[in-house]
């Protein structure tokens, strides 16, 4: 199994017919994803042809999310609007009845993230993001612009901060492969959190090990560390980005800064390995302990 | 962003949050001036956006206008914490009866607000939490709603505010939760927010952080950056949208995404502590960077007399292998024999093959190809030892 995506997910893209949407839609439906129409209050009844491997796929245009669930069951939206839509995209596709919110956006307000995080916890729908690559099941499906062919499904989840870093960590262990990587992104709010996936890993079966990616701010890594220790039996792998980052600076993403003391790199190595989590110094001795204990 | 207190003042002033009048002085005979307005009786405080200016001696209550020029004159170009004091703000001594501490602010556990509230103000919230735990009211924020008229009773209250000045204090934490919401800040601090021996509530300091990126909905703030205190390279940088950080070290860096960015420098760190080789810069090309964005990144990296040697990491997810190599060679070429220092390129990821092909055909003699990012670290941090 994997875990908030899998090969029954059917996907509707807001933002399709935007620069961004296509291109990403060609990608996912490349990878066999099954996304099944986009969102566009003034192109609603229109539909986008795409080229998958020489042969035109036409997709439909919904003027609302709802409209799109009710007429192809989409159970799962990916955004690309420009950030200052978001916030009502967001809330849009909550209200629709969509189960998981994944935005790729970058740079949208905190309080617009905030406002419609609050609102989709009421109702109980998962976001993840903004500012991510989205979810990938390997071999699945892929919601989002992660590179599908980097490697396939296998028995590894993770979870990270960056989304270069589920790349470079996908590409070292790709002879072994992912039920689910999951990119939760570097805003100082997201949706879903390192806590949520750790949760969700422990209980999928088919996850063997786990890999946590972190980086410096906040102290997402450090409640994760207390999370493992108290609920986690699976192993656990750790990787921490930003040890040679300066107090004060935003490394990148706009939750990446080190304030004062608190959000060192070096705090959140100390905090995982306090809770038995054994943590690389790169990206490929990360690798190297996962594979010392999925013994490939 | 964070402002200076001067500005959060102002900002205070224009959300209807009593202060103090302020007058900003960049030179001594500016805050004798000020003084002379203000009656003598004044303050002198350093304008820097880091704590412990009191305690290095950056706030000072003056009894005349030639005091204030004197003092002004010390504190103008003294240094706190690393920063360097180029204003002063010139207010009236205010006779304190009590000091409070209010503050709300992005609470990334919940992903909501916090609002946090102490009748022991005036020491900084480190020491407040740690010395006074129990006089510190923690009031969860809903961001749908922020701060109405009941939670601000509800925090002065929980605070245990004086029931006799209470009303005051929770009008003032209203308005500083309009100046939260309305700017959009992810931090709003006040210490002290006093109590005059008037019975004025007066906010005597600011901290304001606004969000970076709601600026498209605030032109003005804009007005409130502070280019003088950049980096001319960073500033080059942001003229080229360029997401670039200058740090101290020999070994220039340019990859793809902040994540791979900072485990590269980290990785550089490692590879050259025997020989205190450091990481030069941090520089994200971003997602889908063309060669352009590529080559104005290398530009930029070469300016820095103290980069010996580069390491470009790329890891191609949406970002093109074809793209980073031509802008690499691009740009080698716009610089001619002005180019001198040795480039380790390590490329994987979307179109990687025609990527490293782009490179080794092109044959640039200060271009090293290297299969992974912990022999291209080594690498680099040998090149830039050697340089020195």
């Amino acid at each position: 199994m994997t875990i908030f995506l899998d090969e029954n997910s059917r996907i509707v893209v807001q933002g399709m017919t935007g620069g961004e949407g296509r291109k990403h839609t060609v990608r996912m439906l490349s990878a066999g994803t099954a996304v099944v129409g986009g969102v566009n209050p003034r192109k609603a009844g229109a539909a986008v042809d795409f080229d998958i491997d020489g042969r035109t796929r036409p997709l439909p245009v919904f003027g609302t999310v709802a409209d799109a669930v009710e007429e192809t069951g989409a159970d799962v939206s990916v955004i690309f609007v420009p950030r200052q839509a978001a916030r009502e995209a967001i809330i849009e596709a909550v209200d629709a009845g969509i189960g998981l919110v994944v935005i790729i956006t970058e740079g949208i307000p905190v309080a617009d993230v905030a406002r419609a995080l609050a609102h989709a916890r009421e109702v109980g729908a998962r976001l993840v993001g903004p500012n991510c690559p989205g979810v990938i099941s390997p071999g699945r499906s892929n919601a989002g612009i992660t590179p599908a062919d980097i490697t396939g499904p296998g028995p590894i989840g993770l979870v990270s901060r960056s989304g270069t870093l589920v790349y470079q960590m996908m590409y070292e262990l790709r002879d072994i492969g992912f039920t689910t990587c999951v990119g939760i992104g570097g805003d100082p709010v997201i949706g879903t959190t390192h806590i949520d996936c750790l949760e969700a890993f422990e209980r999928d079966p088919d996850t063997e090990a786990i890999v946590m990616i972190g980086e410096i701010g906040g102290d997402a890594e450090e409640r994760a560390a207390d999370f493992i220790r108290e609920n986690v039996t699976k192993p656990v792998v750790g990787y921490v980005a930003g040890f040679t980052a300066p107090e004060g600076r935003t490394m990148g993403h706009a939750g990446a800064i080190v304030s004062g003391t608190s959000g060192t790199a070096e705090a959140k190595r100390a905090a995982l390995e306090v809770a038995g989590v054994r943590v690389g110094t790169t990206p490929s001795e990360t690798a190297a302990l996962v594979r010392s204990i999925v013994g490939r | 962003m964070d402002l200076y207190e001067y500005q959060a003042r102002d900002l205070f002033e224009r959300h209807g949050v009593p202060v103090l009048p302020g007058i900003v002085a960049e030179t001594p005979s500016e805050a004798r001036a000020a003084a002379e307005r203000m009656g003598g009786d004044v303050v002198v405080k350093a304008q820097v956006k880091t704590n412990g200016r009191g305690k290095a001696g950056g706030i000072k209550r003056v009894a005349s206008p030639a005091e204030a020029e004197a003092e002004a004159a010390r504190i103008l170009g003294m240094t706190v914490k690393g920063n360097v004091v180029k204003r002063v703000m010139v207010t009236p001594a205010a006779a304190i009866a009590e000091e409070y501490y209010f503050s709300l602010l992005l609470d990334r556990s919940t992903r909501r607000y916090l609002a946090l509230c102490s009748v022991e103000g005036g020491m900084d919230i480190e020491r407040l939490a740690a010395e006074h735990p129990g006089s510190l009211a923690r009031i969860d924020i809903d961001p749908r709603v922020g701060i109405n008229e009941a939670k601000a009773r509800e925090i002065v209250t929980a605070a245990r505010i004086d029931p006799e000045i209470a009303p005051a204090v929770a009008e003032a934490v209203l308005l500083l939760g309009r100046v939260y919401t309305e700017e959009e800040a992810i931090l709003v601090e006040v210490n002290p927010l006093v109590r005059t021996e008037a019975g004025d509530v007066i906010a005597l300091d600011g901290k304001v952080t606004l969000d970076d990126n709601a600026r498209f909905r605030h032109p003005d703030h804009l007005d409130l950056l502070d280019p003088a205190s950049s980096d001319p390279l960073e500033l080059r940088a942001a003229d080229k949208h360029l997401n670039y950080v200058k740090l101290d070290g020999q070994v220039g860096i340019i990859g793809n995404g902040a994540g791979l960015v900072m485990s590269t420098l980290d990785g550089v760190a490692d590879a050259g502590k025997t020989r205190r080789i450091r990481p030069a810069n941090f520089l994200d090309i971003g997602g889908g960077a063309s060669a352009e964005v590529m080559a104005s990144g290398l530009d930029i990296i070469l300016a820095d007399p103290q980069v010996r040697a580069v390491f470009v990491n790329v890891f191609g997810g949406i970002t093109s292998c074809v793209e980073v190599a031509r802008g690499i060679v691009g740009a080698l070429e716009a610089m001619g024999d002005a180019a001198s220092r040795p480039i380790v390129v390590r490329l994987d990821g979307n179109a990687v093959a025609d990527g490293r092909r782009i490179l080794a055909e092109a044959g640039h003699p200060l271009v090293t190809q290297v299969d992974t990012m912990d022999e291209a670290a080594a690498r680099v941090a040998e090149l830039a030892a050697e340089a020195s």
